[in-house]
C-alpha cells in the first residue's frame, strides 16, 4: 500500500509540474509584427517519400532565398498529431504554418481558429473557401496542364514504338499506378491520357490504384501487374520509387511525377511533371511581410512556373519529344488549347455537356457547382477551388480495382 | 520459497531476491552506459555534439508547457493499453492484439459518433459510444480467448491475426465514411458541432486521458494484488494445472480475464477518437498495441512501474522527433537513438537476473 501511495504521489508531482508549466502557454502567437516571417513546415513524411521531397526542397529554396528563419517536421501523421505540430510550431514563434497533406487538412484549421495572428496554408485541401477563416488558405496548381504536355511525350514514345514494329497501334496500351479513386488522382491521369491519345489516337489506358499514397512494394506489384496485362507504357500517381524500379526492371518506358527518377530508372526514364512550391512559399512569405492578404484558393500555373517538367531521360524519350511539348505548352499558354476539351472525350459514348462537380466538400458527395463552360471542363478554376474535382469517368481508361 | 526455485518460473524467484536498489542500480549504469554508446555513434555519424542532441530529448518532451501536457497524454494512453493487457500477462495468456481491441474501440466510438452524432442528446450519445467501444474491445478480446478456453489454441497467434482483420474492417468503413470520395480519409467528425467529443476537465484538452489513467491504473494494482480475481489470474499464471486441481474454473478465468484486458484496450479507443483525434484511420494507434507488450514486460507486470516505463518509452518517442525537427536529421536518427536504449534497458533486465542465479547458488553451495 505504501508503494502504491508513493506513486500516486510521484505521480500527482509530475503531473502538477505539467499543470504549472502549461500556465505559461500563452499569447505567444502575435508574432506578425515587425514583418518578420518565420515559417513552419508540416510533412507527412520525410525526403524518403518523392511527393514529400518536392515540399522540402521548395520550401528550404524558398525560405533561403527570401532570408526567412524556417522550422521543418517531417513525420507527421494526419491525426491531432498535426493540430498539435502546428500549434507547437505557432507557439515557437512561426507566423506562417503550412501543412503538405490532404489529411492534415481538418487539424490544421483547428489550429487556425486557434491562433488567429498566424496564417496557415495547405496544399491539397478542399475546405478555404467554405470555412470562412481569414487566416486558413488552400493552394494546388494546375497540375492536369503538366500532366498533359507528360502525356504528349508518351504518346510520341508510343508512335515511336508503333513505328518501329514493336507493337501495333491497337497494343497502344497504358498502365497507370494511382493511390485511391480520388478526383485529385483521377484527373491527374485523366489529363496525362488525353495528352497520350491526342499523339496517339489509338491509345488506351488501365489504371491500378494501390490504397496508399505512399507503399512501394504495392506501387511495384502494381506496375509489375499493368506490365504483365500487356500495358507497354507505365505512369504513376502514388509517391514512391516502386513503379519506375518495375519499369527499369522489365525494361518499360515510364513517365514518372514529383521529380525525375532517372537516377533508379536511367534506361525508361521519359520526363516527370510536379508542381513546384517555390512560387506559392515565395507569394505567402512576401504576403505576410508585406501585411497583405494571401489568396483563400491559390492555383499556381505554368505562367507561375509552378507546373514543371523535368528535363527529359536520355535514352527513352522519342525523337522531337521536347519541341513537341514546347509547341503545345505555347497552345496552353494562348488558351488555344484546352486539356479537358469536352470534343477530345466521351462518357459512356456520349460528349459531356453539363456536370455538377463536388467543388464545395460534403458527406454525401452532392455535385454543387456547374464546371462545364466553354467547351471544357474548367478545373481547379477561379471562383471554385484550387483542388482538383474532375472524376469523370472517360471511355477508354479501364480500371481494374476500384475499391480504394 | 526453496521448492519455487526448481521450477520452470526461475525468474520470478530471482527477481524477488535482488535489493531493489542494486536492480535499480544495475538499470541506472544500463542507461548511461546507453547514452554513452549514442553519443559516440551520434558523434562519429553526424559529427554532432552529443550533449546537444540529448538537449533536445528533454526539449522534446518537456520544452514548452503544451509538449509536456502531450508528453502526458502520450503516456497516458499508452499506460492505459499497457495495464489492459496485464492481466492476460500474468496468465499467461499472450495477448498480442491489443492493437486490434484498441481499434474496433475506436471504431465502434466513431461509428457512434457519426450515426447517431446531431440525432441524440450529448450526453447519451457519449453513453452509448462508452458502452459500445468497451464492448468492441471486449469481444476482440473475447473470441481468441473462448478459443483457447474451449480447444487451447494458440493464443499469440489468434490475438496477432484479429489485428489484421480489425484493421481491414476499420480501412472498409474508412471509404464508407470518406469525405471527400476517394480520399481515403474521414476528417474530424462532427468538426463543426463536436457532437460525441468527450469533455474537457477544466478546460483542458489534454486532462481526461491522465484522469482516466491515473484511476485505471490504481484499480489495476489493486484488482490484480488484492481481489479474488487477481490471486486466479496469478494462480492460473503460474500453473494452470494447479489451478485446475484447486478447484478453479480455468476457462472461465480466462475468458473474463480477456475481456476485461479488451475492454480497456477499447476505452484507449474511445479516448483516442472520441478525446483526442476525433477521427478514424487504420493507423490511429500508431502501433500501440505492440508497445504496450513491452511497456508491460518491462515492468514485470507491475501497475505501478509501468506509470514510469510507459513514460520512459513515451519520453523516447517525443525526444526522437525533436531530433529529426531540430537537427534536419532523418526520423530513423532518432529511432536509432532511441532503439539502442531500449536493448540496453531490456539487457540489463536479463542481466539482473543472471546474476542473481550465480549468487543464489553459491550460497546453497
Amino acid at each position: 500500500m505504501k508503494k502504491l501511495i508513493s506513486a500516486v504521489l510521484a505521480f500527482l508531482m509530475v503531473f502538477s509540474l505539467a499543470a504549472c508549466t502549461a500556465g505559461g502557454n500563452g499569447n505567444n502567437n502575435n508574432a506578425a509584427n515587425g514583418n518578420k516571417v518565420k515559417a513552419g513546415f508540416i510533412f507527412l513524411h520525410d525526403e524518403n517519400s518523392t511527393y514529400d521531397l518536392n515540399f522540402i526542397n521548395a520550401a528550404k529554396e524558398a525560405c533561403e532565398k527570401l532570408g526567412v528563419e524556417y522550422v521543418l517536421k517531417t513525420n507527421i501523421p494526419e491525426g491531432q498529431e498535426c493540430y498539435e505540430a502546428a500549434c507547437e510550431l505557432a507557439d515557437a514563434g512561426c507566423n506562417i504554418v503550412f501543412a503538405d497533406s490532404f489529411g492534415h487538412e481538418d487539424y490544421l484549421i483547428e489550429a487556425a481558429k486557434e491562433y488567429k495572428n498566424v496564417e496557415f496554408c495547405h496544399a491539397t485541401g478542399t475546405k478555404a473557401h467554405t470555412e470562412n477563416l481569414p487566416n486558413y488558405h488552400n493552394a494546388f496548381a494546375s497540375i492536369y496542364e503538366g500532366r498533359y504536355l507528360a502525356g504528349i511525350a508518351a504518346g510520341m514514345k508510343l508512335n515511336e514504338m508503333i513505328d518501329n514494329g514493336e507493337i501495333t497501334p491497337e497494343q497502344a496500351k497504358i498502365g497507370y499506378v494511382g493511390a485511391y479513386t480520388y478526383a485529385e488522382v483521377i484527373s491527374g491521369y485523366t489529363s496525362f491520357f488525353l495528352g497520350a491519345r491526342s499523339e496517339c489516337p489509338t491509345a488506351t489506358m488501365e489504371v491500378t490504384f494501390t490504397g496508399s499514397w505512399y507503399d512501394e512494394t504495392a506501387e511495384k506489384e502494381g506496375a509489375v501487374k499493368l506490365i504483365n496485362n500487356g500495358c507497354v507504357l507505365i505512369s504513376q500517381h502514388a509517391d514512391s520509387m516502386g513503379a519506375p524500379t518495375a519499369c527499369e526492371n522489365n525494361n518499360v518506358p515510364d513517365v514518372s511525377y514529383n521529380g525525375s527518377t532517372e537516377s533508379v530508372a536511367p534506361n525508361t526514364f521519359i520526363v516527370s511533371s510536379r508542381i513546384n512550391w517555390v512560387p506559392y512559399f515565395e507569394l505567402i512569405i512576401k504576403s505576410v511581410q508585406n501585411g497583405e492578404k494571401i489568396p483563400t484558393d491559390y492555383t499556381g500555373t505554368i505562367e507561375t512556373g509552378s507546373v514543371v517538367l523535368t528535363d527529359l531521360g536520355k535514352i527513352a524519350p522519342a525523337a522531337g519529344t521536347q519541341e513537341k511539348m514546347d509547341a503545345v505548352k505555347a497552345e496552353i499558354q494562348a488558351g488555344t488549347r484546352k486539356i479537358f476539351d469536352t470534343s477530345t472525350f466521351t462518357v459512356n459514348g456520349e460528349k459531356v455537356t453539363s456536370y455538377m462537380a463536388d467543388v464545395d466538400t460534403d458527406a454525401a458527395y452532392e455535385g454543387d457547382h456547374e464546371v462545364i463552360a466553354n467547351g471544357a471542363f474548367n478545373e481547379s478554376a477561379d471562383g471554385f477551388r484550387s483542388a482538383p474535382y474532375f472524376d469523370l469517368r472517360i471511355d477508354g481508361i479501364t480500371l481494374l480495382d476500384e475499391s480504394y | 520459497m526453496k521448492k519455487s526455485q526448481k521450477e520452470p518460473l526461475f525468474h520470478i524467484v530471482k527477481r524477488d531476491v535482488l535489493p531493489w536498489y542494486k536492480a535499480w542500480g544495475i538499470r541506472a549504469i544500463a542507461i548511461v552506459v546507453a547514452l554513452i554508446v549514442c553519443g559516440i555513434i551520434t558523434t562519429v555519424t553526424t559529427g554532432l555534439n552529443p550533449l546537444k542532441v540529448y538537449g533536445a530529448f528533454i526539449q522534446g518532451a518537456f520544452g514548452s508547457g503544451r509538449k509536456v501536457w502531450i508528453t502526458f497524454q502520450n503516456m497516458s494512453i499508452l499506460l492505459i493499453i499497457s495495464l489492459a493487457l496485464t492481466p492476460a500477462f500474468k496468465m499467461r495468456f499472450w495477448n498480442i492484439g491489443g492493437e486490434g481491441q484498441v481499434l474496433v474501440g475506436a471504431l465502434a466510438t466513431a461509428a457512434c459518433m457519426i450515426t447517431l452524432g446531431d440525432k441524440i442528446p450529448n450526453v447519451l450519445l457519449i453513453i452509448i459510444m462508452s458502452i459500445s467501444a468497451l464492448a468492441a474491445g471486449a469481444v476482440w478480446g473475447l473470441i481468441p480467448a473462448i478459443f483457447k478456453a474451449k480447444w487451447n489454441t494458440n493464443e499469440t497467434l489468434s490475438t496477432l491475426m484479429m489485428n489484421y482483420i480489425a484493421t481491414q474492417i476499420v480501412a472498409f468503413f474508412t471509404i464508407v465514411w470518406e469525405v471527400p470520395k476517394g480520399s481515403f480519409t474521414v476528417g474530424i467528425i462532427n468538426q463543426s458541432t463536436n457532437a460525441g467529443w468527450l469533455p474537457q476537465l477544466f478546460g483542458s484538452k489534454y486532462l481526461l486521458p491522465i484522469v482516466v489513467a491515473a484511476v485505471v491504473t490504481a484499480s489495476m494494482y489493486i484488482y490484480l494484488k488484492y481481489s479474488k480475481h487477481g490471486y486466479e489470474i496469478a494462480v492460473v499464471g503460474e500453473s494452470e494445472k494447479t489451478a485446475k486441481y484447486v478447484g478453479m474454473k480455468t476457462g472461465k478465468i480466462i475468458i473474463r480475464t480477456m475481456v476485461l484486458s479488451g475492454a480497456l484496450c477499447g476505452l484507449a479507443g474511445l479516448l483516442l477518437v472520441g478525446g483526442i483525434n476525433h477521427t478514424i484511420t487504420t493507423t490511429i494507434n500508431s502501433g500501440q498495441g505492440f508497445t504496450a507488450v513491452m511497456v508491460s514486460w518491462l515492468a514485470k507486470f507491475n501497475p505501478i512501474t509501468m506509470i514510469f516505463t510507459s513514460f520512459l518509452i513515451i519520453f523516447l518517442e517525443r525526444g526522437a522527433g525533436e531530433i529529426s525537427t531540430n537537427f534536419g536529421l532523418n526520423q530513423s536518427f532518432a529511432d536509432i537513438l532511441t532503439g539502442i536504449i531500449l536493448f540496453f534497458i531490456i539487457g540489463c533486465e536479463f542481466f539482473i537476473s543472471y546474476r542473481i542465479a550465480g549468487r543464489k547458488s553459491s550460497k546453497e553451495n
